[in-house]
């Protein structure tokens, strides 16, 4: 029977590789929702990926864009994506550079990446995927999962302290910081825009559910988790000491700043410099 | 600014780094990366002094992987890219390097080798990163590494090293020592009109390969920003950067790709010069500082009457093992002094595959060089 329903996604052949669909991510797995979320708020801004470079380290976030982005997209080793991207910007401050990978690549192994790129506002957006464990290689400890939670090199539980990723790097100095769930799609694109906005260091943090492994061992379904999301979110404007404390997950605009960026701070370093020397 | 704004063409009194730093400015290199480590750190002062001023980038990074990548990330991105470091801060920057190799982005690294393992001997000269240079990494592979001699050869060889990465889509590794980085001596700097740059090939069309090939033809480098939206990683990949981990033909093509178009391509790479009585029985190789007592323990020895030829790898790898076959092909003794504990005298014991012993003369610890009058006591104590 012929359908004359496009089941191909109106972002493929404009957004997406075409070689590469359907992608291969899991069933339930949050990370083409956030492309979808980042692509939508793109196209809404730019109609376009024209001089957009998406870098990205290892692990399942790492994929979102390398291969599925119809774009320049560089796919580094463990932990690099950010230093690459500061490269990549600094060489061509033409160019809008985004970073996406996970919570493993980019607050473990890259976490000092992560906070001197903050520190030095360098004008680049990094959406950091939290889905609480290192999903691709089986489900590991990450700096986010929860205390308690199980998995497989926590078989009887995770004994250390989660980072506060938004807070972590409001405090380090970027200049835009936000935090949603997968759940907060609207206020995800939102934050997007704005981000594509201002210059500066800007991140965007989104936790997200990994099906395969965090959810499987920690909870009794997919819906779980996005109920939770749901029901436990509470936006920092209106958070109480309580809510903080009693492990509500805060979400919203954790920073808002208008420091200069370094790109910015660079160019009037030459000035001076020429003007010493001549 | 033109780079002989600042340095002017003509006879200048300069340490080894500086020069160095003189021929990166010169063969274009406008983005540098780098962390403060001796015996290194004069040439990230002195990038951070005049990149501003000739319209490059200068950072200073949080760590030698961030260097590494970082310049990695510029070279993509169209800027020809260095950075510098010495043995601690090389071992990190291995990764990196091999990331280099399998996306195939030109990038220069410069390693001004100091005493180790380890922390080891922060000021003192040795020659100890020879095999890491070559071996560093994981994986197969192909690099090239040159060893410079002399302030005058730090600026050469440094412009030469980023038109060989260009050309060859490779890591290029500068091998300096703290002899050669903190030596002064007459340098001339040239002309900046002068200089040959190797420009980067482009890709013609949107639908060319941009990775791999046959090993003999190197295919062009595809520019960040530029609409061929490219696919570049580390992973295995197709020629049009398709990660395909799970294909053995896929990776044999790449692999034997990377390898080949430095091993093919070796006679245009290969650099070294040949010093002394061609019918001397017995023979030289050194290289670096070491070079330099060589050559005048090779004149010394001729005032006294002594034949002995000297064989230079200014490339070190690839290793010029045939030229040194050739070279060591009628002597009685092979001599390999080095600022190590035998290290590439195993090399040349492979490559010369004589019936005679390469007899290794060693120095390690002191930072001091092998003098001229050690390497002509030693020719006299085996002759």
């Amino acid at each position: 029977m012929e359908s004359n329903v496009n089941l191909i996604h109106p972002y493929v052949g404009k957004y997406l590789r075409k070689e590469v669909m359907p992608h291969g991510m899991c069933p339930g797995c949050g990370n083409m929702s956030i492309a979808n979320t980042l692509i939508r708020a793109i196209d809404k801004k730019y109609g376009s990926f024209d001089k957009f470079v998406f870098v990205s380290g290892i692990g399942c976030a790492a994929w979102i864009p390398s291969p599925h982005f119809l774009a320049d997209t560089v796919h580094v080793v463990h932990g690099r994506a950010i230093p690459a991207a500061t490269g990549i910007k600094l060489a061509n401050p033409e160019l809008n550079v985004i970073v996406i990978s996970g919570d493993g690549d980019l607050a473990a192994i890259g976490g000092n990446h992560l906070f001197h790129a903050a520190r030095r506002n360098i004008d680049i957006i990094t959406i950091l995927v939290n889905n609480f464990n290192y999903g691709m290689t089986g489900g590991q400890l990450a700096p986010t999962t929860p205390v308690n939670a199980r998995t497989i090199t926590t078989p009887y539980g995770n004994i250390e302290e989660p980072f506060n990723l938004a807070k972590l790097i409001a405090e380090a100095g970027a200049n835009y910081v936000a935090r949603w769930t997968i759940v907060h799609v609207l206020q995800l694109e939102k934050s997007l825009m704005r981000a594509l906005d201002i210059e500066g260091f800007r991140f965007i943090e989104v936790l997200s559910p990994c099906t395969t492994r965090f959810i499987r061992w920690n909870m009794k379904s997919l819906n779980e988790l996005l109920d939770y999301f749901k029901n436990n979110s509470v936006n920092i404007k209106v958070a109480s000491e309580d809510d903080i404390k009693s492990g509500k997950i805060i979400v919203g605009e954790f920073a808002e700043r208008d420091r200069i960026g370094y790109l910015r701070r660079y160019r009037k370093l030459i000035d001076r410099a020429l003007s010493l020397w001549r | 600014m033109r780079v002989n704004e600042i340095y002017p063409p003509g006879k200048h009194f300069l340490m080894g780094n500086e020069a160095l730093v003189i021929g990166a400015l010169l063969a274009k290199c406008r983005f540098y990366a780098g962390y403060p480590i001796t015996p290194s750190s004069e040439i990230m002062n002195l990038m951070a002094r005049y990149l501003p001023l000739v319209n490059g980038v200068f950072i200073q990074m949080e760590d030698e992987i961030a260097s590494i990548i970082s310049i990695i990330g510029a070279s993509l991105a169209g800027a020809r890219a260095m950075t510098a470091t010495s043995g601690p801060g090389f071992s990190l920057m291995q990764e990196g390097i091999g990331y280099a190799i399998m996306a195939e982005i030109p990038i220069v690294v410069v390693d001004v080798m100091r005493a180790g393992p380890s922390t080891g001997q922060a000021t003192k000269a040795a020659q100890g990163d020879v095999m890491q240079a070559r071996w560093g990494r994981h994986g197969d592979q192909e690099i090239i590494a040159i060893a410079p001699a002399s302030a005058q050869e730090m600026l050469d060889l440094t412009i030469h090293a980023f038109n060989l990465a260009d050309k060859y889509r490779v890591p290029v590794i500068i091998l300096s020592d703290e002899i050669v980085g903190h030596a002064e001596e007459i340098v001339l700097v040239p002309n900046e009109e002068d200089i040959v740059i190797y420009p980067r090939k482009e890709p013609l069309t949107k639908d060319e390969p941009l990775f791999g090939g046959d090993g003999i033809n190197i295919a062009p480098f595809p520019t960040l920003g530029k609409g061929f939206n490219v696919l570049v990683t580390g992973s295995t990949h197709t020629e049009y950067g398709y990660r395909k981990t799970q294909d053995p033909e896929t990776h044999k093509r790449l692999v034997n790709h990377l390898v080949n178009k430095i091993r093919i391509n070796r006679d245009e790479i290969i650099n070294y010069s040949v010093h002394g009585d061609e019918d001397a029985r017995i023979g030289i190789i050194a290289y670096g500082s070491v070079y330099r007592s060589a050559l005048e323990a090779l004149n010394m020895a001729r005032n006294e009457g002594i034949k002995v030829k000297l064989f230079r790898p200014i490339t070190l790898w690839p290793s010029p093992d045939g030229e040194m076959r050739k070279f060591a092909e009628d002597l009685d003794f092979l001599i390999v002094p080095e600022l190590n504990t035998k290290m590439y005298a195993l090399e040349v014991e492979r490559a010369v595959r004589g019936n005679f012993e390469v007899l290794s003369l060693n120095k390690i610890g002191g930072g001091l060089p092998i003098y001229p009058e050690e390497i002509l006591g030693f020719i006299k104590k085996v002759r």
